[in-house]
């Protein structure tokens, strides 16, 4: 890391706000939020969260970095827009959630197990292969997320679904020998690679 | 004027002639009410009626002129006669609209009518046409007491309708405390963050009008009078004569060297008033005490305000939150870091949302908190209320949001019970009031009135302004409160009362001239007079007039000053001995209604319940449960009063002793929340009836017989029940065997 990296570095370390506000989506509207809670109030998951979106955003204005990027919180968010919607101060609060999701995921900083982080991370490597999403093998994959016999036992309970699907047309069973992709798909893993690369060039100096 | 004749028109219209057998009203009016003319008509306030009416005066010599029809509330400038007095018997309101429709009620319906009848044709009897006194001139100049911007505001305003002005100012300069601004709140357009102080301006322009007389390093040596004539002395020995004062005396902060916990001795921990002028005096860079760059400064917002703490301020200044915002836009534009720790961040006015906003938009961290201690060295230890925490920060510069003070006056009414209580030998009260007069302000007004030198004080040393109803009124008539001597406010707010305090004290002078009250009866000419052979000398009137109206003469009479009264009769309430009226308005005029109603025997069982009602609120009450129809009593008879406070204790032993059964005062709410239009009417009244038990014992009446009730103007549904009430409590504990 260059000596320039490690004074930005420090620069952030002190004030977890500059480095939200430059690095995730939306994040220069955290610092609007006047703490009313209604936020907290509107939110469907608000019993199973580390932390309320309020508190998180109160979080990043007093520098708790760790606590920010490891929480639970922004995972659980569902998108239904009812804090986006209820909010006095007009603030973009599930946008927000999603960039601290994305930031924390390009950090490293994803809680183990989070099952949301799992399957998003399982849709975009099937997204990758090919160009488009192979419904059948990510639907497979979500059944078999959390282990071998969980996955028979639900793969067999969906039996019915499946053949109906089959059937009627809206799945074809060969998808699962390799499945039909874009025209240039050698292109665009490499146009991937790319961006994964600055990426990762861009987010070192944040990692530490 | 000459010889009286009554007239009484009755009115048909609005369903009253298919309730009612208005001939036997006409001949009720005749009969017992003595009227020379009585006449009933198809629709009395339309122009024909009022076209009848009009030619009896010009061409009959009516002058007692009586309305049977709706409320007095109502049609009051279709029934606006010249030269004649008026009185109103309400049998629309007041009879039909209350009473159901059918057979069994008509009897007793008709019977109310009737005696609504009797009572305003005894009411005329009894009446005199009021006339104005021409006690004082014109006077169209104002003085003005204080120099910041509530008094800059208050002169400038009053010098642009042509008034002239006298404008005091204690200290060498004027602009007071918005003077030592570096930048202020701006009052339009919040997101643009501080804007320039424009108060130079306004200084400018005072001392360049030709009709503003400043008076710098001036205070008030005496101040005598009545609107319209007060003449002011100052210690200079400079003497002129003004028609009204504004007092806007302005606040000071709270001293900070109480709040022991927050290091006040530290030279870096100041109050919001200290860091303005650091700031101004450094051109806005951000320094400390010892002149070195500050970088981070904390704001302690509620610093010994909202706080029920002894010593402490209760209530919440107001401009403190936006003016912290404020001043963290100062630091963040030096390039230094802010942060606010607040409870609840209060940003009152049309641009206080937006200021707070700009702030969050610089950069300023707002933090939920509560501080319990400040160090010498500048640490902050508070507890994040979002965060559950306790946290220490580092502070180069602690500023400290304490409250705003009132510069008020010493209350006038310490010395007066001092004196008393000397009389009345009670030496421990003495020696508290006098500790307590010990830590007093100076007096600024310097009035010499007999109930004191200042403006009295409602709580927390701030001036009384009737801060429910009326804002600017005192309880010292043509003498305005404005800025935060009523109520902690910012600029915008102290602008906009200066404007209205001025206004006040135009009208108080141009009123004044006229002989005619400015508030709240505005344009009332009837004023108080006592006959003199008849007077004790006890000074009842003297002390329990809300406004100091009355000052005493040598021997110890009554002096009545026509422009200080505010026509509340509160005095002919307080007199015991009966002799202070008004022409309009009398022990008499109320005495021969109570007397006209008549009583029926025993054992018709139909009592009667009189009730008193202020004509403020109590009677529009009652005037809107009529026009929703919400049923009462029938043997009520209501007497609608200028304030509970004139009512005299003479009425109710007389209503008693003539054969009333139960008898119902309704007046405002009194206390640190009055709603009385003469602030103390009401107490006063209920102080008095708290003694009527003796009367009641002594004539072996039931105390039941007698409510004094506090209502709101939107009782509208309660009245008509407490009415109901009496009714079932006197069917309960009997007629009255006063009936003769």
């Amino acid at each position: 890391m260059s000596d320039m990296n490690q004074n930005m570095l420090a620069k952030y370390r002190s004030s977890f706000l500059k480095e939200v506000e430059a690095n995730v989506e939306e994040g220069h509207m955290v610092k609007m939020c006047m703490q009313c809670g209604v936020c907290s109030g509107s939110c469907p998951m608000q019993n199973h969260w580390d932390h309320p979106p309020q508190e998180l955003f109160m979080m990043i204005r007093a520098n708790k970095r760790e606590e920010v990027l490891t929480s639970s919180s922004m995972w659980m968010c569902t998108s239904c827009y009812n804090c986006i919607a209820r909010c006095p101060r007009g603030l973009p609060i599930t946008h927000i959630m999603h960039g601290l999701a994305t930031y924390a995921k390009r950090l490293g900083k994803v809680p183990e197990g989070q099952p949301t982080a799992k399957f998003a991370q399982k849709m975009w490597d099937n997204l990758k292969q090919k160009g488009r999403t192979n419904e059948l093998k990510l639907g497979l994959a979500l059944y078999f997320m959390n282990g071998f016999g969980e996955g028979v036992k639900k793969a067999l309970s969906m039996q019915d679904v499946g053949l109906g699907m089959v059937k009627t047309g809206r799945l074809n069973p060969m998808e699962l020998l390799g499945g039909h992709g874009i025209k240039d798909v050698a292109g665009l893993q490499k146009m991937l690679a790319k961006a994964e690369a600055i990426e990762n060039q861009h987010i070192a100096e944040y990692k530490g | 004027m000459a010889d009286m004749k009554i007239g009484a028109y009755i009115c048909k219209g609005c369903g009253i002639e298919e309730r009612l057998d208005v001939k036997q009203l006409v001949t009720t009016a005749k009969r017992d009410g003595k009227a020379a003319v009585s006449k009933d008509h198809e629709f009395l306030c339309n122009a024909d009626g009022v076209k009848m009416i009009q030619n009896d005066i010009d061409n009959d010599g009516v002058n007692r002129v009586v309305i049977v029809g709706c409320s007095r509330r109502a049609k009051t400038e279709a029934f606006n006669f010249e030269g004649v007095t008026l009185s109103r018997a309400n049998i629309r309101e007041g009879v039909i609209w209350v009473r159901p429709d059918n057979e069994e009620s008509q009897e007793t319906t008709q019977e109310m009518a009737d005696d609504y009848v009797r009572m305003a044709c005894a009411e005329a009897k009894a009446m005199k046409l009021p006339e104005s006194s021409g006690e004082q001139p014109l006077t169209r100049r104002i003085m003005v007491v204080g120099g910041g911007i509530t008094g800059l505001t208050a002169a400038i305003e009053a010098a642009n309708t042509g008034y002239e002005v006298d404008l005091i100012e204690k200290s060498g300069a004027l602009g007071g405390a918005v003077a030592g601004f570096y930048k202020r709140v701006p009052g339009k357009n919040g997101l643009q963050g501080p804007v320039d102080n424009d108060i130079a301006k306004l200084i400018a322009a005072v001392e360049g009008s030709s009709q503003i007389k400043v008076h710098l390093n001036s205070s008030i040596a005496t101040t005598d009078g009545a609107p319209g004539r007060f003449s002011v002395t100052l210690e200079d020995g400079a003497a002129f004569t003004v028609g009204a004062i504004v007092q806007a005396t302005g606040f000071k902060s709270y001293d900070m060297s109480l709040l022991t916990e927050f290091s006040p001795e530290a030279p870096d921990v100041i109050d919001q008033l200290t860091f303005e002028q650091r700031v101004k005096a450094a051109n806005g860079a951000i320094k400390k005490a010892d002149g070195s760059d500050a970088q981070n400064v904390v704001f302690v917002q509620c610093a010994g305000q909202r706080s029920e703490k002894p010593g402490h301020l209760s209530y919440c200044s107001g401009h403190c939150c936006n003016t912290s915002v404020k001043q963290a836009h100062y630091v963040k534009a030096a390039g230094g870091d802010a942060t606010v720790i607040f409870t609840d961040l209060r940003t009152p006015g049309a641009t206080g949302e937006d200021f707070y906003r700009s702030g969050q938009e610089a950069g300023v961290t707002f933090s939920k908190g509560c501080v319990s201690s400040v160090s010498a060295k500048g640490e902050v230890n508070y507890k994040d209320l979002i965060l559950n925490e306790e946290i220490t920060v580092n502070a180069d510069i602690v500023v400290l949001a304490t409250g705003m003070v009132p510069n008020s006056g010493p209350n006038p009414y310490l010395v007066l019970d001092r004196a008393q209580a000397k009389e009345d030998g009670k030496t421990e009260l003495v020696a508290t009031l006098d500790a307590e007069i010990a830590i007093q302000p100076a007096s600024i007004l310097n009035l010499q009135y007999r109930q004191g030198s200042d403006l009295p004080i409602l709580r927390d040393g701030f001036n009384d302004s009737h801060f429910i109803c009326f804002p600017y009124e005192t309880r010292r008539t043509g003498i305005y409160a404005a800025g935060p001597i009523r109520r902690p406010m910012d600029i915008v707010q102290a602008v906009e009362d200066a404007t209205g305090a001025t206004l006040k004290a135009i009208q108080a002078c141009e009123n004044a001239a006229l002989g005619r009250a400015a508030h709240p009866r505005s344009g009332d000419l009837s004023f108080p007079t006592f006959r003199k052979e008849g007077c004790t000398q006890c000074k009842r009137c003297t002390v329990e007039c809300p406004f100091g109206a009355i000052n005493e003469d040598d021997k110890g009479y009554p002096q009545y000053n026509e422009a200080r009264c505010r026509r509340c009769g509160t005095c002919m309430g307080a007199c015991p001995v009966r002799v202070i009226s008004f022409e309009n308005y009398s022990v008499e005029t109320v005495g021969q209604q109570i007397k006209n109603v008549s009583i029926p025997e025993e054992f018709e069982e139909k009592p009667r319940i009189l009730m008193l009602a202020c004509e403020n609120d109590a009677y529009p009450a009652l005037d809107m449960a009529g026009m929703t129809h919400q049923e009462y009593s029938s043997f009520v008879r209501i007497i609608p009063v200028r304030c509970l406070g004139s009512v005299n204790t003479i009425w109710i032993t007389d209503a008693l002793n003539s054969g009333f059964d139960g008898i119902i005062l309704a007046g405002c709410q009194k206390g640190d929340n009055y709603q009385c239009h003469f602030v103390k009417g009401s107490e006063m009244a209920h102080y008095r009836m708290s003694k009527i038990d003796d009367t009641l014992k002594q004539l072996n009446l039931e105390k039941e017989r007698v409510a004094t009730l506090e209502v709101a103007i939107t009782d509208i549904q309660r009245l008509p029940a407490e009415i109901n009430k009496m009714a079932d409590t006197i069917k309960e504990i009997g007629m009255s065997p006063f009936k003769f």
